[in-house]
């Protein structure tokens, strides 16, 4: 580990006299049964080296097939993001010696990528909407992946050998490449990693990939450069890969901001480098310096032939989109009625998925909202879990509240059967059944509770009897609590205001 | 009994399917005939006498059970080495290959297999088919059986020896800018490089794969439309492989050999005579258009303009492509791993001292040669220039098969030459393909059949190319020719061949 210090500009600072160009490349590993190039099975998790082939260990006379459904979700993706979809593009291969690339090549698409000229509109946290420019989203194959044995760091540095394990090798990948981000100014970070969490709910819509951070599913560049003002020309820029999270993606732009711009106030220039996010730490350093000598050797595949996906085709996928994000989104707090506020509340929530169940399951969004929103949120927070990952499903807030409109429990013994319901007892008819809770519809016991409530209270009832509707709430109140809440307040007071003119 | 090894593998197939003969015998006679000669010609790196009899023995057990098989189901045939073979070793006559064992068939091999062909062993070749003598293996030179101290040509000169030796009827070779026709040329053998995309690709070593074609050596130009059909057709593994049934190879050999050309245009390139072939090379070519017009064709001369620059291009493009294909040796994962004598055993030293101990020296200046040629800055003018020729060459090929069904040249421009005569001489050895390589630029098919013998007693060959797809056209005009000129000489050319002194 780096133990260099770096002065920093603060932030804000940095922000006042910079203006933050980004560009951000995102890697998605596409979700399909086999591999980019081969029949092997595209798995995480397995045993090393078993999900593999003779065309993904690079062995001696393997041939490339391309995977289709990688093609189709490659397009799925361009159309999306608004790309226009090439009539025919061609794979070539990218040259460099590296263990994990088991033909010391990766095979990539260069100068024809499927998918160009495309843009996301992503919404920011107050709701305005920044349009991000798409250069192109390209396929390509996933790497093996090397594991530093031996020495303390873990990293290749110091090792005493090392491991391949060839399973994540040729697992389809699409590439997706920004133009520069220009515009976005103190917001930068902001849009960064709004860009990727946009991303990463079409990657799900679409059906395309599980796009679980966590898993590498989804791994982000980003590109960072400085210029003095808006009008300037580009600054030299900073690649700093593999950056795994939504909020690394922020912190790393806040950093490199607050970095470049200290190595610029000092009359230093920015060096053209890749660099290595650390997220325990939240810096970034220096890895290998990117030369223009870099030289790939690019050509064109000669063991493959060129992808022209038909225009019927391409149309036949367009149709069968699903509806993105955030076009859901618009229409469901139309349908919903929500306030833009609580809308977004919703979303940062990650509850939209669960209201409409919720909802789907019969209750008014209102209801499903206020249960998702409220108690369970709080819920979810106490315990530091998702609010999806909570014990309970839509369909049980759905039955929760339709026995709360039904008059069978009331606010409070539903929050008590909601308990229930997270604490594994079952449905919430069968927690209402075991633990008794079900409001007391039967006049008799509430007119006995009554009766012992207004024997006790002579002087109240005499009030009340006289004209003064006052005292009536204590009465009430005295016999919820002799019927341990169960009773209905409404009919309560009834048979309270009955008993009295009847005397 | 006759010798069983002296047959073509049409005869020995017939005398299988009749009963008269089993493949154990037929095997056995064969891996007699390659332990007598091989100390002398040196045609195979591996041979696998164990597993060719084990197929030898189930055919002929399939065979006595009534089982319907194919026609040339024990047949034992030879494959060059530079073809995967499962649990056969498999060197491509590199060093850097020492020991590897492939875990997967090629699919020419899947169906030889299938087919019931027991597999003798694998043939020498140039180290990774760069070369046209065979003196590039990393395992010693083969001989040529017409004369030991020449070469068979090359890369597969493994194969042709083998064929020309009677080591085997049938072998499979590879032909990336000539290594099938050549060598067949310089042994008085035949050899087809099929239409690229004809036979599949997968599990054979590329070379450069826009080019690479597997294709028959044999005896016979019959045998070679068998063996054709055979391994031949569409591969879903080979992304290149064309997705259409063949045409009939073996009617057509067969309609050849009736010696009927009657309305055959045959196209003689203008470009591919003249310097630098041999008085005697020349001389057999043009005999051997008298006969083709004796038989009905019609000779007409065509211009290939841009064929001179074939040669420059393929030297630009194989390069290329072979520094990318062959980036994979590398000490990682099979083959040879060498470890830096001083200093850290890094895997980028490891890389490089695996590589420099491995590979030979015309691949290394060929890795060098591509890597330059697709370097930034060089690929326009080198790589991008040769492409242009490439499609330039194609439509020289067009053009000149508006005019003609089928083009004639000699197949190499001199017969075998000594062994060393032109090792320290790249640019000697490259001349060698300069009539063979137009067709793999263009992915036409291509044949050579034995036409004689020049001046200096050495085979000739006489090629035939044809129009992407029309492999039929080859074997038909290739069929003519054998049967005319055979019934000149009383019998086929390998007859005049030399005894072998065989040690018994």
């Amino acid at each position: 580990m780096s133990t260099q210090t770096v002065d920093l500009v603060d932030y804000d600072e940095a922000v006042r006299r910079y203006d933050p160009v980004i560009g951000i490349e995102v890697h998605v590993e596409l979700g399909t049964a086999t591999k980019m190039f081969c029949p092997a099975p595209a798995v995480f998790g397995e045993e090393p080296n078993t999900s593999v082939s003779p065309v993904s260990l690079g062995l001696p006379g393997a041939l490339p097939v391309v995977n289709g459904t990688a093609v189709e979700y490659a397009i799925r993706i361009g159309l999306a993001l608004n790309c226009q979809i090439a009539e025919s593009c061609r794979f070539a291969r990218k040259n460099y010696f590296y263990p994990d690339v088991p033909k010391n090549f990766q095979t990539s698409q260069y100068d024809e990528p499927i998918a160009f000229d495309g843009y996301l509109d992503v919404e920011l946290d107050d709701g305005e909407i920044f349009r991000v420019q798409i250069e192109r989203a390209h396929m390509e194959e996933d790497a093996g992946k090397n594991t530093h044995v031996g020495g303390s760091t873990g990293r290749i540095q110091g090792a005493e050998y090392s491991l391949v394990d060839y399973n994540r090798a040729g697992i389809p990948l699409v590439e997706i490449v920004t133009r520069p981000i220009e515009g976005a100014g103190e917001r930068a970070p902001e849009v960064a990693r709004a860009y990727v969490q946009t991303l990463r709910d079409i990657f799900r819509a679409l059906g395309v990939s599980e796009a679980r951070m966590e898993r590498g599913n989804v791994r982000a560049d980003v590109n960072l450069s400085l210029r003095p003002t808006p009008e300037s020309v580009l600054g030299t820029r900073t690649e700093t890969k593999n950056v795994n999270s939504f909020r690394s993606v922020e912190r790393a732009v806040r950093y490199e901001v607050s970095r470049q711009a200290a190595v610029l106030d000092a009359g230093d220039t920015v060096t053209q480098e890749t660099r290595h996010w650390h997220e325990d730490t939240g810096i970034t350093t220096a890895g290998r310096v990117k030369s223009d000598a870099e030289d790939y050797r690019y050509f064109p595949e000669p063991d493959l032939v060129p992808v022209n996906p038909s225009r019927e085709w391409v149309e036949e996928i367009r149709a069968t989109l699903p509806e993105l994000p955030a076009a859901r989104r618009r229409r469901l707090q139309g349908v919903w009625g929500f306030a833009d506020a609580e809308m977004r509340d919703v979303v940062n929530a990650g509850a939209i998925e669960l209201i409409e169940a919720t909802v789907a399951a019969g209750a008014s969004p209102a209801a499903a909202r206020k249960w998702w929103m409220g108690e369970l949120a709080r819920t979810a927070k106490t315990q530091e879990v998702e609010l999806g990952d909570l014990p309970i499903t839509p369909a049980q807030i759905g039955q929760l509240q339709a026995l709360v409109d039904s008059g069978r429990i009331n606010d409070k013994l539903a929050r008590q059967v909601l308990e229930g319901v997270l604490a594994g007892e079952g449905d919430p008819e069968q927690v209402v059944v075991a633990r008794g809770l079900e409001v007391v519809s039967d006049d008799g016991p509430l007119l006995e509770a009554i009766d012992a409530t207004l024997a006790a209270q002579p002087d109240l009832a005499e009030k009340i009897r006289s004209g003064n509707q006052g005292p009536i709430g204590a009465i009430i109140g005295a016999v919820m609590k002799a019927t341990r809440g169960q009773a209905d307040a409404g009919r309560v007071r009834e048979l309270v205001l009955e008993r009295l003119s009847e005397g | 009994m006759t010798d069983l090894t002296r047959l073509s593998a049409a005869d020995l197939a017939d005398k299988l399917a009749a009963g008269d003969v089993s493949s154990v015998e037929a095997t056995q006679a064969h891996l007699d005939r390659i332990a007598a000669v091989e100390p002398a010609v040196h045609a195979f790196l591996h041979v696998s006498a164990d597993e060719a009899l084990a197929t030898a023995r189930d055919v002929d057990a399939r065979r006595a059970a009534g089982e319907e098989l194919h026609t040339l189901a024990g047949v034992p045939i030879a494959v060059k080495d530079i073809i995967v073979t499962k649990g056969l070793p498999t060197t491509a006559g590199s060093r850097i290959l020492e020991g590897w064992v492939p875990p997967y068939d090629a699919t020419l091999v899947s169906r030889i297999k299938d087919a019931g062909l027991p597999i003798l062993g694998k043939t020498n070749m140039d180290e990774f088919a760069m070369g046209s003598s065979t003196e590039h293996s990393a395992y010693g030179n083969t001989h040529n059986p017409w004369d030991l101290d020449r070469i068979p040509g090359g890369s597969g000169g493994g194969s042709a020896a083998a064929v020309a030796a009677y080591e085997a009827p049938l072998a499979i070779g590879t032909d990336t800018g000539g290594s099938i026709r050549q060598p067949g040329a310089v042994t008085g053998t035949v050899g087809v490089k099929p239409t690229y995309g004809s036979v599949s690709r997968y599990g054979l070593i590329a070379l450069a794969s826009s080019l690479d074609q597997a294709g028959p050596v044999t005896r016979t130009v019959l045998d070679s439309a068998l063996l054709h059909e055979l391994i031949g057709g569409h591969d879903p593994r080979d992304s290149t492989s064309i997705d259409e049934p063949l045409p009939g190879l073996v009617a057509a050999a067969r309609q050849g050999a009736t010696g009927d050309l009657a309305g055959v245009r045959v196209g003689v390139v203008r470009e591919l005579q003249g310097e630098g072939y041999q008085p005697g090379v020349l001389a057999r070519f043009e005999e051997s258009l008298d006969l083709l017009r004796q038989a009905g064709a019609e000779i007409v001369e065509v211009s290939c303009p841009h064929f001179g620059y074939a040669l420059g291009a393929y030297y630009l493009i194989l390069p290329s492509e072979a520094s990318s294909n062959l980036a994979k040796f590398d000490g990682m994962r099979f083959g040879l791993r060498v470890e830096p004598e001083d200093g850290p055993a890094t895997a980028e030293r490891v890389m490089g001292a695996t590589r420099g101990a491995g590979f030979g020296d015309e691949v290394k200046r060929r890795i060098i040669l591509g890597t330059y040629a697709l370097s930034a800055g060089y690929y326009d003018a080198y790589y991008g220039s040769a492409q242009k020729v490439r499609t330039l060459i194609q439509r020289d090929f067009a053009a000149a098969f508006e005019q003609a069904d089928v083009l004639v040249s000699p197949t190499a421009p001199t017969t075998a030459f000594k062994l060393g005569e032109k090792l320290d001489d790249p640019l000697a050895m490259y001349l060698n393909d300069v009539a063979t390589i137009p067709a793999n630029l263009a992915g036409v098919p291509g044949l050579s059949v034995p036409n004689g013998l020049s001046d200096d007693g050495l085979p000739v060959g006489f090629q035939v190319l044809a129009p992407a797809k029309a492999d039929d056209r080859l074997y038909r005009v290739g069929a003519a020719l054998e049967a005319l000129l055979e019934a000149q000489w009383g019998g086929p050319l390998l007859d005049r061949a030399p005894e072998l002194e065989v040690g018994k």
